[in-house]
């Protein structure tokens, strides 16, 4: 039985890894999905059917309350809010794994090895910073929590304190097993620090803390398989956690920031004074403006940013697109990385659209072809076209890569209002010659776009 | 017993290395879903939390057991449909007219 049991965890570890390599292409990834499925659903299977398994009435209520509650999350959640769902879910992963651990502790309790009891103390330790983390990004996403960075004096000298009263309860439960009291307070200190991890974090650099939560609750998973001596958690969580550590990597990059001055640097607090006095003048266009330029352009990128779905704006959009591309005109999307609030965010929202993914391009692929464009069109999106990520050195945005849409022949910008993105930073671009801001609800003024172009 | 974590440090340094390759080969393009379904897959923890609330050791145990598996089928669940839901938008376009 133990021989079968252990084949069917390879089985499922093989169909984890073919999933995750399936999801490397739009066709196939819904099956790659689908091999996930079936992965987990073997492993649950070799689970239950092991002898020491006594008693199923606690894991049907389990399974039914759970499934029920994720049946009812997976349906109602809008693509918008996607972000907070997966904070939401990566808390929970993170939260299940160090209850198993703990529940193990008091399996144990006396005969616990050294090399068990510090697995035991990496699991409760990432598990419950991944859990109160995670809440608090979800509180900040959902809008419960205000999304500006908190900080306060001596914040980084508390975290410092907190962390080295951890390391110290850590040592007292590995030479002290049996006390408890060590243990719970290893557990207060990880969910403390948990959120006073998260709460400096602003807006911006939720993609990263969002990813790099992604990791911590695979790697407290791992943890978990090292107390239970479970391979197939040991490979899930490795896996989970190294595709984290990829997304954390790639979000750091396209802001140009590392991990350690997102988590300690708070951009946004103080909302940078532009020289005031110096502010240059804005002409604000109309829609017909806009539509008389669309219609003469042969080619036309279009550069989406989060106000778009703010505004529910994606579908007019994708109504635009088809009324341009129906007159002749070559339009594509260009996505900047950080487009949206979690990695590939943007893409999704426009998928939802009915938006064909041939057209979505990523920054790399077609920041070249801005210079022979008519059009660039801003929907939303700011600090990700915002110049002086390129050119001024003081600028918090200084270095991280652009959409060059001012390289375009003229840009249109539909914005609600001048005010800064998330990043506090204000845009040169919106007061350049060639820019057309046209101000209002984007959805609206698209829908008279496409009124305009239609007549 | 040592060798035996010394086995699961092999299979766990290997796997995040088959992670990172695999992994690096996702286009940004599908980032979203590859985060909620490697989410979901985080909720393999289950297996973990299925054996704590079944195997009746102490009513402490099998209550945290419970705990977990309530919050993991949560997790892997919601993961997997919404990751599916996702996936299905993401169509090539049919030509229109």
């Amino acid at each position: 039985m133990k021989t079968i049991i252990v084949l069917a965890y390879l089985l499922s570890s093989v169909l984890f890894i073919l999933g995750l390599k399936n999801l490397s292409s739009p066709k196939t990834a819904r099956r790659g999905n689908l091999f996930a499925m079936i992965a987990m659903l073997i492993a649950i299977i070799a689970t239950l059917i092991k002898n020491e398994i006594v008693d199923f009435t606690f894991i049907i209520t389990g399974l039914i309350i759970g499934s029920t509650i994720g049946v009812i999350i997976a349906r109602k959640v809008s693509m918008t809010a996607m972000p907070q769902m997966v904070a939401l879910f990566n808390g929970l992963g993170g939260g299940a794994s160090a209850f198993v651990a703990l529940a193990e502790y008091y399996r144990l309790t006396g005969g616990l090895k050294p090399h068990i009891i510090i697995s035991m103390i990496i699991s409760f330790f990432v598990g419950a910073v991944t859990l109160t983390g995670s809440l608090v990004a979800f509180g900040k996403l959902q809008g419960i929590i205000k999304s500006a960075p908190i900080v306060f004096k001596a914040q980084r000298f508390l975290n410092i304190l907190i962390f080295t009263l951890f390391l110290i309860a850590g040592v007292l439960l590995i030479t002290n097993p049996a006390n408890n009291a060590y243990l719970l307070a290893i557990l207060a200190i990880a969910m403390i620090l948990g959120i006073l991890l998260v709460i400096p974090i602003g807006g911006a650099d939720m993609p990263v803390v969002i990813s790099l939560l992604n990791s911590c609750s695979g790697l407290a998973a791992a943890a978990t398989g090292f107390v239970l001596s479970n391979n197939i958690l040991i490979i899930c969580g490795a896996l989970v956690g190294a595709s984290g550590m990829i997304l954390t990597r790639i979000m750091c990059k396209a802001m140009n920031r590392s991990v350690s001055n997102i988590i300690f640097g708070a951009v946004g607090t103080i909302s940078k004074d532009i020289k005031k006095d110096d502010k240059q003048k804005v002409i604000a266009y109309t829609e017909e403006d806009a539509s008389m330029m669309l219609e003469n352009a042969q080619t036309v990128i279009i550069i989406p940013g989060y106000g778009l779905a703010v505004a529910q704006a994606q579908f007019a959009l994708q109504e635009l697109v088809k009324t341009l591309i129906n007159n002749g005109i070559n339009v594509r999307y260009a996505i900047h990385p950080v487009a949206g609030r979690m990695p590939g965010h943007m893409n999704v929202l426009l998928a939802e659209a009915n938006v064909s993914y041939d057209l979505l391009f990523d920054l790399g692929d077609i920041n070249n072809d801005f210079q022979n464009t008519d059009v660039a069109l801003v929907v939303g999106a700011n600090d990700v076209v915002n110049p002086s990520a390129r050119a001024d050195k003081d600028s918090p945005l200084f270095g991280m890569p652009i959409l060059n849409a001012d390289q375009a022949k003229s840009v249109i910008i539909c914005k609600r209002s001048l005010s800064p993105g998330f990043s506090g930073v204000d845009n040169e671009l919106f007061y350049n010659k060639k820019t057309m801001m046209i101000f209002g609800d984007a959805k609206d003024s698209i829908n008279e776009l496409i009124k305009l172009l239609k007549t | 017993m040592i060798d035996l974590l010394l086995i699961a440090l092999y299979i766990f340094v290997l796997a995040v290395f088959v992670g990172f390759e695999t992994i690096t080969k996702v286009p940004p393009l599908l980032h979203t879903p590859l985060m909620s379904g490697t989410n979901a897959i985080s909720g393999i923890t289950l297996v973990g939390a299925l054996i704590s609330a079944g195997a009746g050791h102490s009513t402490l145990s099998t209550l945290l057991g419970t705990l977990a598996v309530i919050i993991a089928t949560i997790n892997v669940v919601g993961g997997f449909l919404v990751t599916d839901r996702m996936l299905e938008m993401f169509k090539k376009k049919k030509k229109e007219s």
